[in-house]
């Protein structure tokens, strides 16, 4: 018999060629009117040559992204299990309130009185974040987690200056933090000083409490921890870094996990950024647009940047943009992810005081399940309960030849995006599991059931299978080391790959 | 080879007519994987002992590389852009990194020879 | 609650499991009396209608652009989105799908970004784009730091005419590095004082294409004058289809382009979020912040596309990397993508050419009125009056007329007294020639 298709397509999958391949000059998928006669103003700066641009219609325009979006796993198809990234189900209701006329479409510079709705709107997504993290004040402007780090930093470095503490120049950082801290201490000019973890994963107390000292200016810890664990000794760990004269900068990106359950403020925390894509479910849109809310102590809450919305006496609102007071200055264009506030605002609301509890409970209840349905095959690298995410060891499969990226590569065969891999790096083979509370008990079941069968066949001695994985996606495993030796990252006309790098 | 020195960071030193060549040893190449790039320093660059002279990235991780002594860069492996699986192939020969005139010979006495890197790789496990 | 599936006999049955005997006892690592503190003065759950008829309300309290004419610019431009935007960019598979960390089942996202990185650099005319930052004014900001790791030099000089908010968040960025950002005054007309500041230690120059009163100006010589001291050009553009009729910063001798891609297939949603881009020489692509998309072979020899130069990045180099960040503005990507591959060629340079000719229209009739000038001489889709009178009272007045009409110099610039009675207008292809009649014969009525 025949093998394969004529066209190579495998039934509903087919390969998509380039927009840039399917040109027709001329052609175009807009209908725009005759401009009204007027004269020239460019200045003689008019282009002299085309874009470059392909033509197409609006309907092949409208194929080409349905096929390229059939290539790719999402939330809705699936458990999508990232540890650390919070893939957890996006309500449609968010993103048809973010559509409505006079939200969606607000120019950010309109005058005051005509956009009340929308600084009330970022007033009360304020409120709601200061009250569930138990905090004195609120940046909402930075864009993603990593930008509210900054800020939360330079926050931090301008208070030390109000106070004439210059010589503070080492920030504490756990090694099992996300890479975002160290390089964000290191764009705010810090020197990075690692603390190392213990047997159970949690910060080494004897070691940071060796390393406080009067050039400390703040501690970076992400509670719960990268490892999915809760720091114990968080209270102590604050009251140590304060007494040392250093600030308390709190990773807020598992925030999900405790969320309307306990209040970071609580803990002595000094800043702390909220991903609004994963606690609150805006969607991750395949990396980004995120959103990085920075909450404060009393302490920081004057050095937040601007602008930010503040009540006026007659029961107004205003945007105050400039005050001229020693604060951490603008973080980019304008007032922050206003889209991303009112989809978070939209799940906070609907979720409601108690629906938020119930998330972290049912969060963390989940990611304990699969850890008691799948610890005597695959050891967590940490006893006792997680937190939202559990971690596992690749011991598991220790002699059988399979690694970790061989069991994520053959769960995509048996329809489960992975969960994250070798991170974080103090753990070896590390496989990061966050299931998050929008799953069935009977996907989980399904995701475990799968996971004990690959580890099973890996025992078994099929490591061909593994290192052949996977079969059944639109591409198999691709090159990173061509790609990388050779960077072509950009189409160009007529130039096939082999000699399209120099 | 027998004139060939090593630091702990793993890059060896040779020394020939008062010139140093500078490279990764075998072990470091195989620990990094597929070499994809190496950022070398430009001929007339200083360096001092223990400046970060260059960057050797693979796939998934990148790493920096110390000069052994102080000195002048006096050459660089220009053969390393287009083609940076030299440091893979051939890490003690054709994929090394770049030569400089040391300040003061003397400070090569402190590194490894053959030897005594292979006895410290062993101590590495 | 609607968005959680387990049911209380699902909930005690795992709980049995885990064998403990309340959720309580997984959280049993909280510090006594923290754990259920008391969140106050919040709501409990609500239903869909309830949620949605909050955000009405919300809504109708603010003037929106699709019942008011809309003059506003000076970054955020209001454009016509086709509806096949918005709907692709709603499939499952783009919005509830995260970075591209297994290629294999996300081939969709990132051909998508190969794609937009090819229409960044074709529209900018440079050789290699990014897969995108989260705006224009941090784009700019990382593009400075980007030219002080290339040329190892401490010193950048931003124009005067630079957006204000593009100046601030680039002075929050390099504020704690080693080096320092100078600022020009932003005198209206007149690049003199740059080109004198550029000595051996600047690293770069920042200007921006149109400006920040939309002046458009041909950077060749400005591009040389860097060139000749080592430095490098950087060059901004906030309105993006400015490029369909404009020449490109590249065929100017930009060495570094950022610009803010809102304008195409992407709602201006109060300021965000937006899309930065960000383009540079080929020389420079392992310096370059942000993530690549680039082509490669999987293991049966197909052409496909992963993630690639990672090492630069803060996941591999932690306090090394290039930059900090970690997202990009992925959706928005799409969108510009989107939206540009509706366009193509023939639809890009006809969109620009109407902007163009409605702001020459609108700019020659709103001049025409006594006692109003016209500051821009060269100009895409948005120029400067002088009113003649402060600028704040005659917006607010045009407000309450129903008519969004410009940003008045002074938001911007609130320190500079020589701004009050200037007012950016920008006029897109949304604006119709009625529009611009009833703007007009306002604009006479308020300053009359």
């Amino acid at each position: 018999m025949t093998e394969g298709t004529i066209s190579g397509a495998r039934g509903l999958d087919r390969d998509e060629p380039l927009l840039f391949d399917q040109d027709a000059p001329g052609r175009s998928g807009v209908d725009l009117p005759d401009g009204p006669a007027a004269p020239d103003r460019l200045g003689g700066l008019r282009r002299s040559g085309p874009v470059g641009l392909p033509g197409l219609s609006e309907p092949q325009v409208v194929r080409h992204f349905v096929r390229l979006s059939r290539m790719n796993y999402a939330i809705d198809y699936g458990l999508y299990p990232l540890g650390s990234c919070t893939m957890k189900h996006n309500p449609r209701l968010n993103e048809r309130v973010a559509r409505f006329p006079g939200l969606g479409d607000l120019h950010p510079l309109q005058p005051e009185s005509t956009v009340q709705g929308a600084l009330e709107l970022m007033h009360q997504l304020a409120h709601w974040l200061m009250q569930l993290t138990g905090t004195a004040g609120v940046a909402l402007t930075p864009g993603a987690g990593a930008h509210g780090e900054l800020c939360g930093l330079m926050a931090i470095r301008a208070a030390h200056e109000a106070k004439g503490e210059t010589a503070r120049t080492r920030v504490l950082v756990p090694e099992s933090a996300h890479g975002t801290n160290p390089a964000t201490a290191a764009v705010c000019g810090y020197d990075v000083d690692p603390i190392p973890a213990t047997a159970d994963g949690r910060v080494d107390m004897a070691a940071f409490e060796a390393k406080l000292g009067p050039d400390v200016a703040a501690l970076m810890l992400t509670n719960p921890n990268t490892c999915g664990l809760f720091e114990r000794d968080i209270v102590r760990i604050a009251e140590l870094v304060h007494a040392a004269g250093g600030y308390f900068y709190c990773d807020g990106a598992n925030f999900n996990a405790i969320v309307g359950k306990v209040r970071p403020g609580d803990l002595g925390i000094d800043a702390m950024h909220i991903n609004l894509h994963k606690t609150f479910s805006t969607p991750h849109g395949g990396g980004g647009p995120g959103s990085g809310p920075v909450v404060f102590s009393a302490a920081l809450a004057p050095f937040a940047p601007l602008p930010a919305v503040v009540a006026t006496a007659d029961g107004g609102l205003k945007l105050v943009e400039h005050d001229g007071a020693a604060r951490v200055g603008r973080m980019k264009g304008f007032h922050g992810q206003f889209g991303m506030f009112v989809r978070a605002l939209a799940y906070m609301l609907s979720h409601g005081r108690d629906g938020l509890r119930q998330v972290a409970e049912d969060a963390v209840l989940n990611a304990n399940y699969v850890l008691a349905r799948l610890k005597d095959v695959l050891p967590p690298a940490y006893d006792g309960p997680c937190m939202h995410e559990v971690l596992l060891t690749d011991e598991g499969l220790e002699g059988t030849g399979v690694e970790t990226m061989d069991l994520a590569k053959a769960l995509i065969d048996d329809g489960f995006h992975p969960m994250t891999v070798y991170f974080p790096l103090i753990v070896h083979g590390a496989m990061l599991i966050e299931p998050t509370e929008t799953e069935t008990r009977a996907a989980l079941d399904e995701f475990v059931d799968v996971m004990r069968g690959l580890v099973a066949r890996a025992k078994a001695g099929e490591v061909d299978y593994f290192r052949e994985a996977p079969r059944l996606t639109p591409r198999r495993r691709l090159d990173e080391t061509l790609a990388a030796r050779k960077p072509v990252l950009r189409w160009t006309p007529d130039t096939p790959l082999a000699d399209a790098a120099e | 080879m027998s004139d060939r020195k090593y630091t702990r960071d793993h890059e060896w030193v040779l020394l020939s007519g008062g010139e140093a060549t500078v490279g990764i040893s075998d072990y470091a190449q195989d620990q990094l994987g597929d070499v994809v790039y190496v950022e070398l320093p430009d001929p007339g660059r200083q360096l001092k002992k223990g400046d970060e002279a260059a960057v050797v990235e693979s796939v998934k991780a990148a790493s920096e590389v110390y000069a052994p002594a102080s000195g002048e860069v006096t050459a660089r492996n220009d053969a390393l852009d287009g083609n940076p699986a030299l440091v893979n192939e051939s890490p003690e020969m054709d994929g090394w990194f770049y030569r400089m005139k040391l300040a003061d010979p003397a400070e090569l006495d402190d590194l490894m020879d053959e030897d005594a890197y292979e006895r410290f790789l062993e101590t590495l496990g | 609650m609607r968005y959680l599936p387990l049911t209380p006999d699902d909930r005690a049955g795992m709980l049995s499991t885990i064998g403990v005997g309340s959720v309580d006892d997984l959280f049993r690592d909280v510090p006594a009396g923290l754990l259920n503190a008391n969140v106050a003065d919040l709501p409990d759950h609500q239903g869909e209608m309830a949620v949605e008829r909050h955000f009405r309300r919300l809504a109708a309290r603010n003037l929106s652009p699709a019942t008011a004419p809309c003059f506003l610019g000076s970054g955020a431009y209001h454009h016509h989105i086709p509806a096949t935007v918005d709907h692709l960019v709603q499939r499952s598979e783009f919005l509830t799908s995260y970075t591209p960390y297994q290629p294999e089942i996300s081939q969709g996202t990132l051909q998508y970004l190969f794609e937009f990185q090819t229409q960044v650099a074709l529209l900018t005319g440079m050789e290699v784009a990014n897969a995108s930052m989260y705006d224009g004014a941090t784009a700019t900001a990382e593009a400075v730091l980007m030219a002080h790791r290339i040329t190892r030099r401490p010193k950048s000089i931003l124009s005067g005419r630079l957006h204000p908010h593009y100046r601030e968040t680039t002075e929050t960025l390099v504020r704690y590095t080693p080096y320092r950002a100078e600022v020009r005054n932003p005198v209206v007309g007149g690049r003199g004082d740059l080109l004198a500041a550029i000595d051996d230690q600047t690293a770069c120059v920042v200007v921006q294409n149109p400006d920040v009163f939309g002046e458009l100006s041909d950077l060749s010589g400005l591009a040389e004058a860097c060139h000749a001291k080592g430095a490098l050009l950087i060059v901004a553009v906030p309105e993006v289809v400015s490029l369909g009729a404009v020449t490109p910063p590249g065929a100017m001798g930009a060495d570094i382009v950022t610009a803010e891609g809102q304008s195409l297939g992407v709602p201006m949603s109060f300021g965000g979020p937006h899309v930065g881009l960000f383009a540079c020489r080929q020389k420079f692509v392992r310096q370059m912040p942000g993530r690549l998309a680039g082509e490669t072979l999987d293991k049966d020899g197909r052409r496909g596309y992963v993630l690639t130069l990672n090492a630069r990045e803060q996941h591999i180099r932690r306090e090394k990397a290039t930059s900090n960040i970690c997202t990009n503005s992925g959706l928005c990507a799409l969108a510009f993508t989107i939206h540009l591959a509706l366009l193509g060629e023939a639809g890009f340079t006809r969109l620009a050419d109407l902007n163009h000719r409605t702001a020459s229209l609108a700019a020659g009739k709103l001049a025409a009125i006594p006692g109003v000038s016209l500051v821009t001489e060269a100009f895409f889709n948005e120029f400067t009056l002088d009113l003649g009178k402060p600028a704040v009272p005659v917006v607010d007045a045009l407000a309450e007329r129903g008519i969004l009409g410009g940003v008045p110099a002074s938001r911007l610039f609130p320190t500079d007294p020589a701004m009050a009675n200037l007012l950016v207008v920008a006029a897109t292809e949304t604006v119709s020639v009625d529009d611009i009649d009833a703007f007009t014969a306002a604009l006479r009525e308020v300053l009359a």
